[in-house]
């Protein structure tokens, strides 16, 4: 019936899991998640390009937690930490997936549809100049990302964001986003 | 008025950061008008990091050398640093519209797609020149 995290897991451990980690995103953890997918041999032996692509993304897609995340709600099935959040990179067939996970209060959900609609809506060549307008003129954040990152992540893959909102409670959303690098 | 240019360029002081897990290995030398990026950088507040660096290219740029060379050569970086980075080429595009020639290595390993391209957006942004120089892995 309603939603089940272990479900949403076994899903996105399909295939070869090179890391998974569900808790605090801090900025230790970023350095010692990259460290560790760093040391995988299924990384390793990939070509200098996927490789410093899947790098490229996983940071990206870790750092977009870190500067997002939250308390998850009381009632997950999940340790209450500060910027709580899930990722898990696992090599399924000929792709690399990155799956994150994290709550979000309702309220956000329009936002963040609305903003991974409009990048999935544009072809290569507008992600393109849309990144480089950005880039050039908009001011930045103290974060610093000024809404480059899931553009950066569609070009970088060249592949849409797959994502989905599971109802959790009447506050909370769970929110999932698949992005895929081959 | 001569002496006191080369008194003040002396006394720019040379910065060289060495590299981390998570930001490049950093030189900035005023006395022989050079400016090198070196490694990744992905840290989570980039302001701060490249805040030293910006300051220092603002005092270069008041007294700066005939020419200058940067040279940037990155693994990868972060959305987070794309923006310090124009703010670099940016402070760099004052020296060079000065009259102070400044010239930019964007160097890329040969199968890198995303760094070359990198560099292309940093090019149509930026009025300095930029040489494109393919490094074999």
């Amino acid at each position: 019936m309603g939603f089940e995290l272990k479900n949403w897991y076994s899903e996105k451990k399909q295939g070869e899991v090179v890391l998974e980690y569900n808790g605090s995103i801090t900025s230790e953890l970023i350095t010692e998640a990259l460290d560790s997918i760093e040391k995988s041999l299924n990384l390793k032996n990939e070509k200098n390009r996927v490789r410093k692509k899947v790098y490229n993304v996983f940071v990206e897609c870790l750092q977009n937690l870190y500067h997002h995340v939250d308390y998850p709600p009381l009632t997950a099935p999940v340790e209450h930490q500060s910027n709580f959040g899930i990722i898990i990179l696992s090599k399924d067939g000929t792709f690399y997936r990155i799956s994150t996970g994290n709550f979000v209060k309702k309220e956000k959900l329009n936002y963040i549809k609305d903003r991974i609609d409009q990048v999935n809506s544009l072809s290569d060549e507008e992600v393109r100049m849309l990144y480089r307008d950005i880039l050039s003129n908009e001011e930045f954040s103290d974060k610093g990302g000024g809404g480059l990152g899931m553009l950066d992540i569609v070009r970088k893959t060249g592949n849409k964001l797959e994502y989905y909102f599971y109802q959790f409670d009447d506050e909370y959303i769970f929110f999932s986003l698949d992005v895929y690098i081959s | 008025m001569y002496t006191l240019v080369n008194r003040l360029i002396a006394n720019m002081e040379t910065i060289i950061r060495e590299g981390t897990p998570k930001t490049p290995y950093v030189r900035l030398d005023g006395e022989n008008g050079l400016v090198e990026i070196k490694g990744r950088s992905i840290p989570e507040n980039s302001v701060e990091f490249y805040k030293p660096i910006i300051d220092w290219l603002e005092k270069f740029g008041e007294t700066p050398s005939n020419e200058t060379g940067v040279n940037i050569q990155l693994e990868y970086f972060n959305t987070s640093s794309s923006k310090c980075i124009l703010d670099i080429f940016k402070r760099l595009e004052l020296i060079h519209k000065k009259g102070n020639p400044v010239e930019i290595n964007w160097y890329y390993e040969e199968d890198d797609e995303d760094m070359f391209e990198a560099g292309e957006d940093y090019q149509s942004i930026i009025n300095i020149p930029f040489k494109m120089i393919e490094m074999e892995e």
